[in-house]
């Protein structure tokens, strides 16, 4: 039984450490966007110089699911979780990579003068976010009905990246003078609208953990 | 724990460990097929209405805990039980849609059309080229010595042993290894053409080496042969075999296909057990 506990230890570790890694993921995009909503760019340097540790904290995480694999042989559910986390480590490392994008483009128009379209990419940026929160709430507790869901609402952020597509593609016609920085606007849009894409990928995967159901690339 | 009346349903692997699409299983005649066999030692019920079928030309796989009656179950196969005193068999098992423990059964018949290799190799102490014919020469299958050595050769070779002892075949079989007297052992029971083998843990006494070359054997022999493997090493079942039955208690719990008994078993009882966390 002692054998069996250990894995349990471990599987709770890389559970603790996925959670981690989202937890920064997430802090990296909600300081990103305040760095650009708020036009602090010591905020958006911050979340640069942050980077690094969520690097190597994805490669702990891949050591980690690489150890249990070749030495605890994980069957079944546990096998399920410990993929799940494998695949689920970049796709988080990914979304920080597209807060560092933002926090770039934050830093660049915070010296220019502003631009009232950051309001809308707010409106996205809180979407992602809450997705991205859910989507861990539901991976944590094996959720397979709430990650359905929020799969669901990723047509949300479509629906808004649209919008300000749109909407800033009008304002590069009209006010020509802007389009310089209404183009890296354009930018943190598809960032955003991205990130909601990962999302999904991380609720298929909490789908596939719980239910052992392939359901990416499906309907 | 639901008891089995009917066969449970095998769910159809997708695709065999060279990629390639497998046959359906359900398009497979049954080579064995047990309806509600019930066993016993005695007053002591080691078997509960046992129901499976095992499709032509697969590896199935029995796993569970000690004592919970794989290894009978697997010797219900071949009437192996038949001579421990004070045993009683009760249901159906059928080769060929035959039920053989029907009366007039020839149970020697039987054992040569549904081989056995055991845990512990046990090879005869005689030569290499002997312990292969012995078989042969007692069910006079051969006519000729050049057909006796045909046989043999040919039955090295499936056992893939030839190279290792073409050259030595006089030599005392308790001088090879001890994968290589397991493999000889295999060879033995190949030499006269079996239609099922059954392997009762026959890696467990092995190095990974030796194990390896007996589990690469196992899927070659797949091809000619219906092969059923008792075995507690989990990993080996999901190695070697097509299918995975697990047993508890003296009853079958569950029955799929290997790649689905390992990622998501259908019974908590199955997924406890391959997780480790039984009990």
């Amino acid at each position: 039984m002692d054998l069996h506990r250990h894995l349990d230890d471990e599987l709770g570790s890389l559970r603790d450490r996925v959670l981690l890694l989202g937890g920064e993921a997430e802090m990296a995009l909600d300081r990103a966007m305040y760095a650009l909503s708020e036009r602090d760019s010591e905020v958006a340097r911050h979340v640069l110089d942050h980077d690094d540790e969520v690097d190597h904290l994805e490669v702990e995480i891949d050591r980690q699911c690489i150890d249990i694999i070749a030495l605890r042989q994980p069957a079944a559910r546990d096998l399920r979780f410990v993929i799940s986390v494998a695949k689920m480590a970049p796709v988080l490392e990914r979304i920080a990579d597209h807060a560092c994008n933002i926090a770039r483009a934050a830093i660049d128009l915070n010296n220019e003068p502003e631009l009232k379209s950051v309001l809308d990419l707010s409106r996205m940026a809180e979407h992602a976010l809450k997705m991205l929160r859910a989507a861990l709430d539901a991976f944590t507790s094996g959720d397979a009905i709430v990650a359905r869901e929020i799969i669901k609402s990723d047509s949300a952020i479509n629906d808004l990246y649209n919008h300000t597509f749109h909407r800033l593609i009008e304002l590069m016609v009209t006010e020509p003078a802007t389009a310089t920085r209404d183009a890296r606007l354009l930018f943190v849009a598809k960032h955003l609208e991205r990130i909601g894409d990962y999302v999904t990928d991380i609720c298929e995967l909490t789908v596939y953990m719980a239910e052992a159901a392939f359901i990416k690339h499906t309907n | 724990m639901p008891v089995q009346t009917a066969p449970p349903k095998i769910e159809v692997p997708r695709a065999n460990r060279e990629g390639s699409v497998t046959v359906p299983q359900a398009d497979r005649a049954a080579k064995v097929a047990v309806r509600d066999l019930n066993f016993f030692y005695g007053k002591v019920q080691a078997l509960h209405n046992i129901s499976i079928e095992i499709p032509e030309r697969i590896v199935m796989a029995f796993i569970g805990p000690s004592g919970c009656g794989k290894s009978t179950f697997l010797r219900t196969l071949n009437r192996m039980n038949d001579v421990i005193p004070a045993t009683r068999v009760a249901g159906q098992v059928l080769i060929d849609e035959r039920d053989i423990y029907a009366p007039g059964t020839d149970v020697v018949e039987l054992r040569r059309r549904v081989g056995m290799v055991f845990q512990k190799s046990n090879p005869f102490p005689k030569s290499i080229f002997e312990n292969v014919a012995y078989g042969l020469r007692i069910n006079r299958v051969t006519k000729s010595n050049s057909e006796l050595a045909g046989r043999v050769e040919e039955a090295l070779k499936d056992a893939a042993l030839w190279n290792e002892v073409k050259d030595r075949l006089k030599m005392s079989a308790l001088s090879l290894s001890g994968g290589q007297q397991q493999r000889l052992c295999i060879a033995r029971a190949l030499a006269i053409r079996p239609e099922v083998l059954l392997m009762d843990e026959p890696a467990s006494a092995l190095d990974p080496i030796a194990t390896s070359k007996i589990e690469e054997l196992i899927f070659d022999l797949k091809k000619q042969y219906t092969i059923v493997i008792v075995t507690h090493n989990m990993q080996q079942a999901a190695r070697v075999s097509d299918t995975t039955a697990f047993f508890l208690l003296g009853k079958l719990i569950e029955v799929n296909s290997t790649e689905k008994m390992f990622t998501a078993p259908h019974e908590k009882l199955t997924e406890d057990y391959i997780t480790g966390r039984f009990g």
